[in-house]
């Protein structure tokens, strides 16, 4: 399956049907909440117990604004998808909820907004889905009034999907020229399943706290939910493409690391006959290996 | 929506230089209790554009929830305030968190652009040439 961003426009994918799904696949609900979670522990809110006024931009049925409720948060929520929101409000969510673009600008006031997070969402923004919308235009607009509207020293938080280096680039440019201090996390890097990149926003002149924090299995560590996913049949999640966008296809793996198993038994031949000391050959050589780190 | 929100909203259309504040016309709204929290109170006020707030108020249709001027911050958060019915900072509780506008319109300021509120939720896409 194609990512959703190729497929249709999110107030198109992000139909009845597909909003039907984040209220009922228990794995989509599990994977959007440790999301979610992650991203507040990195928005790093002053430890006092006080609840502050946050924003959930691409909020969709409410999974992520739930993490900052059941924190005691207030926050407001902006969606383009009527379909999303439908389901936030039979979900009962505790947030208020707003039908826009996030392309188009937020329309706050500035400097009201205690801290935002966004999740699975932003890369939509590097989409044309009209004629009239260019990626840059809709990028700029999006982050200048995103760090018009939050006070200073507020930190904003997206968990994003690239699809590829370039996306990644533009998004994390587009931040930087807004006036943000910051860059990309990226939990575990290692693993093509539970990589996730959050981009970490600090509003104002860069200080001693603006450092970035670490990645999570950042050193080689695996996270114990490599192995989760596709336990999730039963769902017949089709959006489970979302999630696992980072897992290269099997064409790329091919290419990169096994050069196959004739160009292989070459090789060792070839080092033999220059007198080198190389392993015999036996039925394990040159086999497909599983790719760990 | 809440007036809490109302109250941070401005108007995003091309070209209007102060979209603040939004008229609210609400032909439907509720309300939900929610626990009260001085402190949340307390880190909002500064930010709360005062005068916006009062006139969502009598938007609603309720001119004795919210005094014209703003309670000193003395009187707001009183020891014990929050205990006593009727107390400034009960009212400003309830009229920020616990009311819920259902169905309705925001209008701008400057351009006269409606934005609807339909089960709840302002519809604040702008058309093509509003961008
Ligand atoms: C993968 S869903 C995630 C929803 C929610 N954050 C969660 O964690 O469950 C992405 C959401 O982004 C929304 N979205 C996409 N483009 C948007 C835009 N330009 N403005 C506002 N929301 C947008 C979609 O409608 C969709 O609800």
């Amino acid at each position: 399956m194609p990512r959703p961003e190729i497929q249709a426009p999110p107030d198109v994918f992000y139909n009845e049907a597909e909003a039907r799904k984040y209220t009922t696949s228990s794995r989509i609900i599990e994977i959007q909440a440790r999301i979610s979670e992650r991203a507040l522990e990195l928005l790093a809110l002053p430890n006092d117990g006080v609840p502050k006024l946050l924003l959930d931009i691409g909020c969709g049925s409410g999974l992520s604004g739930e993490t900052l409720s059941e924190h005691g948060h207030q926050w407001i929520g902006y969606d383009i998808s009527q379909s999303m929101l439908d389901v936030a409000l039979e979900r009962e969510t505790e947030g208020d909820l707003l039908l826009a673009d996030m392309g188009q600008g937020l329309g706050l006031r500035p400097g009201v907004i205690d801290g935002a997070i966004s999740i699975s969402a932003v890369q939509w923004l590097c989409n044309a889905d009209k004629s009239s919308h260019d990626p840059r235009l809709r990028l700029k607009a999006f982050f200048g009034s995103l760090y018009r509207c939050l006070a200073r020293g507020a930190r904003a938080v997206l968990q994003f999907y690239a699809d590829n280096v370039k996306q990644s680039e533009m998004i994390v440019t587009y931040a930087m020229r807004a006036g943000f201090a910051g860059g990309v996390v990226i939990d575990w890097p290692h693993s093509s399943k539970a990589k996730k990149s959050y981009l970490v926003l600090t509003c104002g002149a860069p200080s001693v706290h603006t450092s970035l924090p670490k990645g999570k299995g950042e050193d080689g560590e695996m996270c114990s939910d490599d192995d989760d996913g596709d336990s999730s049949g039963e769902d017949g999640d089709r959006t489970v493409g979302i999630y696992e966008r980072n897992r290269p296809n099997k064409k790329q793996k091919t290419k990169k690391n096994g050069k196959g198993k004739q160009w292989l038994l070459k090789k060792k031949e070839q080092m033999r006959r220059k007198g080198h000391d190389v392993p015999t050959d036996t039925k394990y050589t040159g086999r497909k290996r599983k790719t760990y780190f | 929506m809440r007036l809490l929100t109302h109250n941070m909203l401005a108007s995003n259309v091309r070209g209007v230089t102060s979209g603040y504040p939004l008229k609210l016309e609400a032909t439907n709204w509720c309300t939900k209790e929610v626990d009260l929290n001085a402190d949340f109170i307390r880190g909002l006020l500064p930010k709360i554009d005062w005068r916006a707030l009062v006139a969502a108020t009598r938007a609603l249709n309720l001119p004795e929830l919210l005094p014209e001027e703003q309670p000193s911050e003395e009187e707001i958060f009183a020891e014990g305030a929050a205990n006593v019915e009727g107390s400034a900072i009960r009212r400003i509780h309830h009229a920020l968190l616990e009311i819920h506008v259902q169905q309705g319109a925001l209008i701008c300021p400057e351009s006269g652009r409606s934005f609807p509120i339909e089960k709840g939720i302002p519809n604040m896409m702008l058309h093509e040439d509003e961008v």
